[in-house]
Formats: C-alpha cells, sequence, structure tokens
C-alpha cells in the first residue's frame, strides 16, 4: 500500500440499534491509522453502497446483532458488483453463528468477526488484506 | 487517640507489611467503574454517617433498604422472563410454557420493525421480520399472542417505546374482548424514549414529539389504566451501550427528571402519575458495586422527588425497578459459563431488592434463546428464591461496611453528573448535543481496552479458554416467516372495514396535529384494526422522524 491512509466504512444495515461493537471498532480502526466513517443506524443496503462509492472507501465493515444478516450482508455485496465496485474489501461482525460464517464467504464477505474477537485481529486483517486499488 | 484508631493504625502497618512479602494483586483495585477505587479494608470509619437519615428502614423513606417493609418475605420479585421470537403463536406457545413452569408475569420482546412502527411488510422490514422478538402489525396479532391467557390474572411488560401508545391500546381491546375492563389490566411498557436517543436507536419521532406521547400515555391511563406502570425509565440498555455502573444510575435518573418535568409541564399533578414511574436496571458482573449501586438508586430518586419535585405521597418517592442480567457480559465462548455469570448477577439485583427480574439465557451472546436455555435461566430465579435462603430476611447486606460507603460513593459520582446535566438544560438537551453518548463511548471503549490489555479477564475469552469447543444447539427462526406474516397482512387489508379504518386514521392525524390526547384516536384507530404501520405512517407525517446527528 501508498502512503495514504486506508478509508473505511463502518455500517450499521437494517433496524439494529446496538451500536457499541461499530463504535468501538471505529474508534479502534482509527487508533490503527485508518479514516473511518461511520453511517450511523438503520441504513439499507443501498444506502451503505452509494456512501461507499462517494467516499471512496478500500474497507466496508458491516455490524449486525439483529439476525437479519444473512439478508443485509450478501446484499451490500451484490450492489457493490452491480456498482462495478469489486475492489472493495467487505467484512462483517455481530452476533453471528458459525454455521452462518460459510453462506456468508461465499456470498462475498472476505471474513466475519463474531463477539471476544480482539480489535486488533480485524485491524491487521485490514492491513493484510486490503486489496491494491492502484 | 481512641482505641479504634491505634488499632486500625497497628493494622495497617502490618498490612503494608504482608503486602510487602506477598505483593497485592495490582497496584489499584477499582469496582467495574473505574473512579470507584476499592479500599484493602473497611471498618466502620467508611460507613459514617446517621442511620435513619441514610438508610432509614425498609418501606421508608429513603427506601436505601428497600421499598416495602417485609420484601421477600411476603412475596418474592416477579420473575419476569423476557420473550419473543418469530410469529405470535409461537410466541404464545412459549409464553404458556414458561407459566406453567413457574413464571409470574410475563414479558415481551418485539421484534424490530414492530418496535420502530414499520408492519412487516413495509421495505425497510425486510430480513428483520421475527428476528429479535415477536412482528405484531395489528390487533389481530396481538389477540392471537394473548390467546388463552386470562388478562385479569397476569401482569404483562411490554419492551416497546416509540410505539408504546400503540402497543398499549391494542393490549387494552384484547382485555376488552376478553370481557376485561382497562381498570383491571396491569403490566408495564417501557416507553422511554430518551434512552433510544442515547443507547438503543428504536426511536421514530423527534424528541418533542416523543415526550408529548409519553404524557399524553400519563395522562390516559390515570384515568383509564390506573393499574399500569406507565413507563419504565431504564438504564438497562445505557449499560449495555458500554456506561460504567454510575453512568447508569445518573443517566437513568436525569431521564426521569425530564419525564417528570414534561408531565408537570403538561398540567399533570405529580404524585397523580409518580406512584405509576418504575425503572429498569442491569446486573452486570461487579457483585458489590451492584448491589451498593440499586441502593444509591433508590436514596437519589426518593430525596428528588420529595425536595425537587415536592411530591407528598410516599409512592411518588419509591424507586421500583426491574432488573434483567447484563446481556453483554455473556460470551459466545464456552456458553455454559453463562449461567454462572447469571446466577451472581441476579443474586445482586435480589440483594438490591429488585421488584421484578430477568435472567438471560446460556444462549444470548449467539442468537435468542431456546426452550431448554430459558427454562434453566428460570430455574436460577427459583433456586435463588427457593433454596438460597437470601430472600428470608430484608436486606441482608445493609451494614456492610464496604456497602454503604460504595453506595455514598455512588450517589456522590451519580448526583455530580446529575448536576452537570441539569446545567446543560436538562436530559433532552444533553442527549441533544450528544453528552451522555460520548460519556458512554469512551466508557464502552475503555472496558474493551481493558479486555484487550489483560487488566479486566473475561473468563474463556481472554483466559482459561478452550480449544475447540463444542457448538450448541441454537433457536432458529422460521425462514418462511415474513412471507407468511405479510401474507395474513394483505389478507386483513381486504377483510376489515378499510373505511373506517381511513376514518379513524384520519381523526388521529388531525388530533396529531393539536393538542388533544392521543390515546383515544389510537384506541379507536386499533380496535377498527389500523395496523401499527398506519398509525405510525400517520404520526411520521406529522411528527417528522428523529435524525441523529452525524457520528
Amino acid at each position: 500500500m501508498s502512503e495514504t491512509k486506508i478509508r473505511v466504512l463502518v455500517a450499521k444495515p437494517g433496524l439494529d440499534g446496538h451500536d457499541r461493537g461499530a463504535l468501538v471498532v471505529a474508534k479502534a480502526l482509527r487508533d490503527a491509522g485508518m479514516e473511518v466513517i461511520y453511517t450511523g443506524l438503520r441504513q439499507t443496503p443501498q444506502q451503505i453502497v452509494a456512501s461507499a462509492i462517494q467516499e471512496d472507501v478500500d474497507v466496508i465493515g458491516l455490524s449486525s446483532l439483529s439476525g437479519a444478516h444473512m439478508h443485509l450482508f450478501p446484499e451490500v455485496v451484490r450492489l457493490m458488483k452491480e456498482q462495478g465496485s469489486d475492489d472493495v474489501l467487505i467484512i462483517g461482525g455481530g452476533v453471528i453463528p458459525d454455521e452462518d460464517i460459510p453462506a456468508l464467504k461465499a456470498a462475498g464477505i472476505s471474513e466475519v468477526f463474531t463477539p471476544g474477537t480482539p480489535l486488533t485481529a480485524m485491524s491487521d486483517y485490514i492491513h493484510a488484506n486490503v486489496k491494491d486499488r492502484g | 487517640m481512641s482505641d479504634f484508631k491505634t488499632k486500625l493504625q497497628d493494622w495497617l502497618a502490618k498490612a503494608d507489611k504482608a503486602a510487602a512479602r506477598f505483593p497485592e494483586r495490582r497496584e489499584t483495585f477499582t469496582t467495574s467503574s473505574d473512579t470507584l477505587e476499592v479500599k484493602r479494608l473497611y471498618t466502620p470509619e467508611d460507613a459514617q454517617g446517621d442511620y435513619l437519615e441514610k438508610l432509614g428502614f425498609p418501606g421508608e423513606y429513603p427506601y436505601t433498604r428497600g421499598v416495602q417493609p417485609t420484601m421477600y418475605r411476603s412475596r418474592f420479585w416477579t420473575m419476569r422472563q423476557y420473550s419473543g421470537f418469530g410469529s405470535a403463536e409461537e410466541t404464545n406457545l412459549r409464553f404458556k410454557y414458561l407459566l406453567e413452569n413457574g413464571q409470574t408475569g410475563l414479558s415481551t420482546a418485539f421484534d424490530l420493525p414492530t418496535q420502530i412502527g414499520y408492519d412487516s411488510d413495509d421495505m425497510m422490514a425486510k430480513g428483520e421480520v421475527g428476528k429479535v422478538g415477536v412482528a405484531i402489525a395489528s390487533l389481530k396479532d396481538m389477540e392471537t399472542l394473548l390467546s388463552g391467557i386470562a388478562l385479569d390474572k397476569v401482569s404483562t411488560s411490554m419492551t416497546i417505546n416509540a410505539p408504546a401508545s400503540v402497543l398499549l391500546a391494542m393490549y387494552i381491546a384484547v382485555a376488552e374482548k376478553q370481557g376485561v375492563a382497562s381498570t383491571e389490566v396491569s403490566g408495564t411498557i417501557q416507553n422511554d424514549i430518551l434512552k433510544e436517543y442515547v443507547a438503543r436507536g428504536t426511536y421514530i419521532y423527534p424528541p418533542e414529539a416523543s415526550m408529548r406521547l409519553i404524557t399524553d400515555i400519563f395522562g390516559y391511563c390515570a384515568e383509564h389504566v390506573p393499574n399500569w406502570n406507565t413507563i419504565s425509565i431504564s438504564g438497562y440498555h445505557i449499560r449495555e451501550a458500554g456506561s460504567t455502573a454510575v453512568q447508569e444510575v445518573a443517566f437513568t435518573l436525569s431521564n426521569a427528571i425530564a419525564y417528570v418535568e414534561a408531565a408537570v409541564k403538561a398540567g399533570l399533578d405529580v404524585d397523580r402519575f409518580a406512584p405509576r414511574l418504575s425503572f429498569f436496571f442491569n446486573a452486570h458482573n461487579n457483585f458489590l458495586e451492584e448491589i451498593a449501586k440499586f441502593r444509591a438508586a433508590r436514596r437519589i430518586w426518593s430525596r428528588i422527588m420529595k425536595e425537587r419535585f415536592a411530591a407528598k405521597d410516599p409512592k411518588s418517592w419509591q424507586l421500583r425497578f426491574h432488573t434483567q442480567t447484563g446481556g453483554s457480559t455473556l460470551t459466545a465462548q464456552q456458553p455454559d459459563n453463562n449461567i454462572v455469570r447469571v446466577t451472581m448477577q441476579a443474586l445482586s439485583a435480589v440483594l438490591g431488592g429488585t421488584q421484578s427480574l430477568h435472567t438471560n439465557s446460556k444462549d444470548e451472546a449467539l442468537a435468542l434463546p431456546t426452550e431448554e436455555s430459558a427454562r434453566i435461566a428460570l430455574r436460577t430465579q427459583q433456586i435463588i428464591a427457593y433454596e438460597s435462603g437470601v430472600a428470608d430476611t430484608v436486606d441482608p447486606l445493609a451494614g456492610s461496611f464496604y456497602i454503604e460507603s460504595l453506595t455514598d460513593e455512588i450517589e456522590s459520582q451519580a448526583l455530580e453528573y446529575i448536576a452537570k446535566i441539569d446545567e446543560m438544560g436538562g436530559a433532552v438537551k444533553a442527549i441533544e448535543q450528544g453528552y451522555m453518548q460520548r460519556e458512554i463511548q469512551n466508557a464502552a471503549y475503555q472496558s474493551q481496552m481493558d479486555i484487550e490489555s489483560g487488566s479486566a479477564v473475561v473468563v474463556g475469552v481472554n483466559k482459561f479458554r478452550l480449544e475447540n469447543e463444542p457448538k450448541p444447539d441454537l433457536q432458529k427462526i422460521n425462514p418462511e416467516l415474513e412471507r407468511i406474516q405479510n401474507e395474513s397482512l394483505a389478507e386483513l387489508r381486504k377483510t376489515r372495514d378499510n373505511e373506517l379504518v381511513q376514518a379513524k386514521l384520519a381523526a388521529l392525524r388531525q388530533a396529531a396535529q393539536g393538542t388533544d390526547n392521543l390515546m383515544p384516536f389510537i384506541v379507536d384507530a386499533v380496535k377498527a384494526y389500523a395496523t401499527l404501520g398506519e398509525i405510525c405512517n400517520v404520526m411520521r407525517d406529522v411528527f417528522g422522524e428523529y435524525q441523529p446527528a452525524q457520528w
């Protein structure tokens, strides 16, 4: 990667209002030297994709605790592809049963971080996997 | 120097020597609120002050020792397990299962579309129907939810905030259909919108309109539903969002002050609604701090009501509260350990004098509880109640030098916060400026950092880990539910009297544009089978939607 900071969009898709985790992650990624934009609550996949493109981010981090991840996360990937943006790293986190993770990965979510993951594991993962967008 | 002082000095010197030989585990010890330092030892010197002024007797001002004279010697707390998932039929079965197993009150979890005033077939509801609670879109769903449950025999708590007026109206309508007058029903609606802006995010309207709906409910219930707890002012979610124990007390009571002020400003006499205010707290891990927190909250509130609001009725001075064990303390790792955490937390609530209790299930860091895990959670309460003996005397831990000292400290730090929020112009202003939110976020970040550095231990997560853990069985929500729910809504819209529905919605719109109490109009619309979404959309049109300031 070049000298420019990695830009991350932290997003809360769906109606779930629990953003303690998203906010803690956002702060930790900032502390790890990234530029972080937080969408706020109740974003539709369309709104998230629009923000990601407008902000020209390298990474989208999706957080959901409501159980709606199987509907919402893949929809973000699909819309990003539809927009021709398939070089953005998309990761997810929240209350996500292990058995859902393979399907999410198959749908294009690169990694899923579940409760108890150290914050450094997330920033390390992003550093290692963010796509070189030239 | 008194004999006590000499002996204390001697002991301190001895302990210092011992600590030099066997260093203490940490340089400083704090409770989970890092502003509260824990001393090596507490003695009578740490618990000074007049007994009558600071503690008093149980059932007497300032209620530090409890709100009833005999507490659990007469009657245990209400065992009220929060439950709801999937469809109204499924939740109705879970309710009946819990009642058959000795639960003594109902507590309803609604799904997010219901909580934010969307029908299950709304675009915004996609993927969320029935997920974190039961989907209720109309009176028809509510009839199914409560079918076969005698509403004059059971009290029902509903975790509903922004559309609380609509769900309460549905409850009243179901009771009437059962032949139970609204004066006979009892229960609680959470109805605490301020904490939604601060911590939980299920708001709909801007604060001013929300506050009007709340005072309308206060006014309506004082007349028509006298046994209903019209609000449960909630620190639970503030704590879940990451606050400390001190912040939980301070911000909850600041919000409570705002509700009382709004109601008084709307012309209600304080003693007419204050006895029906109730509170909702979290029970977290630091056992003794939690007990002290409950005692401090009661003492602060009684003084606020008596001194600041000049309430005359002793019932207005009593802080009655429901407790839920701390969801965010549960770990996805080694979920059986959560049963132990919940037991300790529940015990702190009981020793702190709670009026009702929900114990979380071991699997809640992963999914909604299964029937088995919900039963174990209920049994946890029953074991504390029937086997442990802690309920056999009133307030067994009072008089502990540490508990009294910690109660004083929590009180004093919470009062500092309350004074600061008063200076800012009250809770609504403090929330609008993001003050509470920032304080909570900083505390949340700090506690995560403490876990990452290992200075706070979470068993099974950053210490005592297991490799290759077995996977628990988890509750699954029927993936067909959304479709079934949408079909039933389409059927309802076809078969009801749509002209009547439109007339009732128009009347509600007109009332919302004026100043009339909205409750009678909402009750009318609900009885005509207007849906939750239709009713909330009328008010969205009139009041607008809340847009939080960007992060």
